[in-house]
């Protein structure tokens, strides 16, 4: 029966059992407190792709908008502006900082959309669909803006470090707590069955030892009563023997002073 | 009498351009156009119109923009037909109506010269009515002097340019000023050779090009509002034709916001009625800066609808030069609308697919 299951190579005393009780409780302590650990972790885990497919999902919303946007100057402008717009374009207007951000301990990776406000192209379709370049612009700077937040939120996924470390954090605590849950705990159960087992099976074989020890007291002391009641109905050679009787007789009541501290 | 011998020369032509306009697209042709799905549909119903199988060469995943450069394939060899067969004045008449598309190409090849582009590439992207013989030489100038000198003087394009001459150097703000002095030269010489034509064209070329000069001074306004474009300059820029010469160009001149450009157009009733149903219309959609936008998209609207009304009035009047003109600005917006509904289809924006002029 105790050897169901793999088990600690205790021997099974009392004291063994004390300790393993000890460490049974130590360890369901241990797999309650990092199971939170995981949840909460896995809770963030989740958080950060919720996110980034929320920031997925709007770009592409963004993204159409942006581009019937301008489908609209096409319309309004009648023909190719793509190239005129191309070349007054000057300076950038929009511009990604990469910078990094210490959050406990951890470097992140995160980008900033700058936008500074500028007339390179503002006379662009001044004899018509002027307003309409202006309006493409701005929901392209828009899709832009969320592209930049979706890189930033990207860049926590898959740049070595946070996202990855949290990743790593997560997968080590679930191994701790199905390593807990499914060997440490069950192996120390088994240790604990089994030392009790053996406790209980030692006492019975105890028990079991003193019966066989008083029955044959029993049948001792009744054959030396026959004997003396012959030797007493015989009348010869008394004295020889209660000599060798008182001897057996102490040697008897040791016996049976042990047997009670071992009874109780 | 001028009718009486209108027919030896033009009486074919205009019977042709009469027919192209018989091609343009109809409400119901609309109508199934814009419950297509995809673009292979749209390609469907366009092969049972007047443009036939002009896509059918066209490898299977067609994009608008395809569709956009066929549909002006179509236009300008429909054009150059025309010009090929047109004698004078005709032939000059038409001449002129390509002189607004050498501008765009004129200020496109300086733009790219100016950013030491590759000549070829800038060549290509040229509008097709709008090519002429030196254009490949203007890309050698540096600046407007040379240009003028060198290569523009060659051109019909050269008296318009001798008065925006006076742009110190070129630069981009300064190129998007050429461009709009150009074309207010244009449309002033333009007006000015239709009304030497013999009576109706005169008259109906004037209310076309009175309205085309009104729109480009309100656009001129409405778009210089947040720009670096001084009051000066911009009133420069207006066409000295047009139905608010010259007051309701004085009063745009000062104005500063969309208000004042109302205020401007009070004295012509039609106008008044584009700022009308633009501000009926965004009352109803709450405030904000969303509004003028939608304001002045619906503006933009409103002159593209008036202009087809105004071209399609010309068809109404025979012996006259008007119906070339107004048959290519009728060509156009069917373009326009064509990419429109294909943009919408394409990207399956259907609720705005509705958003284009339909002509008849």
């Amino acid at each position: 029966m105790s050897g169901a299951g793999a088990r600690e190579a205790v021997f099974p005393t009392r004291m063994n059992l004390n300790i393993m009780q000890g460490r049974l409780k130590g360890a369901q302590t241990g797999h309650s407190l990092l199971s939170r650990k995981r949840d909460a972790l896995t809770t963030r885990f989740r958080g950060i792709l919720r996110k980034v497919d929320e920031a997925k999902r709007k770009m592409g919303r963004v993204m159409q908008l942006a581009s019937f946007s301008l489908a609209e100057v096409t319309y309004a402008a009648g023909g190719d502006i793509a190239y005129l717009v191309q070349e007054q374009a000057k300076t950038a207007t929009f511009k990604v900082k990469a910078k990094q951000e210490n959050v406990s301990g951890v470097m992140l990776p995160a980008f900033d959309a700058v936008r500074e406000g500028s007339t390179d192209f503002n006379l662009t379709g001044l004899g018509r669909g002027g307003q309409q370049i202006q309006k493409a612009r701005e929901v392209y700077a828009k899709a832009l803006e969320t592209l930049v937040e979706l890189a930033s939120l990207q860049a926590r996924m898959h740049s070595p470090t946070a996202f990855t470390i949290l990743d790593e954090v997560i997968r080590t605590t679930n191994r701790r707590v199905n390593a807990i849950e499914h060997v440490i705990i069950p192996k120390l159960e088994n240790t604990i069955k089994y030392v009790v087992s053996e406790l209980d099976e030692m006492d019975r074989e105890e028990f079991f030892r003193l019966k066989k020890v008083q029955g044959k007291k029993k049948r001792d002391a009744e054959a030396a009563e026959l004997v003396k009641q012959q030797l007493a109905a015989e009348g010869i050679n008394v004295d020889n023997e209660e000599d060798a009787e008182t001897e057996e007789e102490h040697a008897l009541d040791l016996l049976a002073e042990k047997d009670a501290d071992v009874m109780f | 009498m001028e009718a009486l011998f209108f027919n030896v020369d033009s009486g074919f032509l205009e019977g042709i351009v009469r027919g192209y306009r018989a091609g343009l697209l109809t409400t119901s042709q609309y109508h199934n156009l814009t419950q297509c799905d995809t673009l292979e549909d749209f390609r469907m119903q366009l092969s049972q119109t007047d443009y036939g199988n002009f896509l059918a060469n066209e490898p299977s995943p067609i994009s608008t923009s395809t569709i956009h450069a066929k549909a002006t394939q179509l236009l300008v060899d429909q054009f150059n037909y025309l010009r090929s067969n047109a004698v004078e004045p005709l032939s000059t008449f038409l001449e002129y109506m390509t002189y607004a598309y050498m501008i765009d190409n004129v200020i496109l090849l300086i733009t790219g010269t100016l950013h030491e582009r590759d000549t070829h590439e800038l060549l290509e992207r040229c509008h097709p009515l709008g090519v002429f013989d030196t254009m490949p030489a203007l890309c050698v100038a540096t600046n407007v002097e040379e240009l003028y000198h060198s290569v523009l003087v060659e051109t019909p394009l050269a008296p318009y340019f001798r008065d925006a001459l006076s742009a110190s150097d070129l630069d981009d703000l300064n190129i998007e000023l050429i461009r709009n002095t150009l074309y207010k030269a244009y449309l002033e010489d333009f007006h000015k050779f239709c009304s030497t034509l013999p009576y109706p064209t005169g008259e109906v070329m004037h209310q076309i090009l009175a309205f085309e000069a009104d729109r480009r001074t309100l656009n001129i306004t409405i778009n210089s509002f947040h720009s670096s474009l001084s009051k000066d300059q911009r009133a420069r820029l207006f066409p000295s034709i047009g139905r608010l010469f010259p007051e309701g160009n004085n009063a745009l001149a000062r104005s500063d916001d969309l208000e004042g450009v109302k205020n401007a157009c009070e004295y012509i009733a039609q106008y008044r009625a584009f700022f009308d149903t633009a501000a009926g219309q965004t009352n109803g959609s709450g405030p904000g800066l969303d509004d003028t936008d939608a304001a002045l998209t619906r503006l933009e609207n409103a002159f593209f609808a008036h202009e087809v009304h105004l071209n399609k009035l010309s068809f109404l009047q025979q012996f006259q030069y008007g119906v070339f003109y107004s048959f290519v600005k009728l060509k156009e917006q069917e373009i326009r609308s064509l990419t429109w509904i294909a943009e919408c289809i394409a990207q399956e924006a259907k609720d705005r697919v509705g958003d284009f002029v339909p002509i008849w």
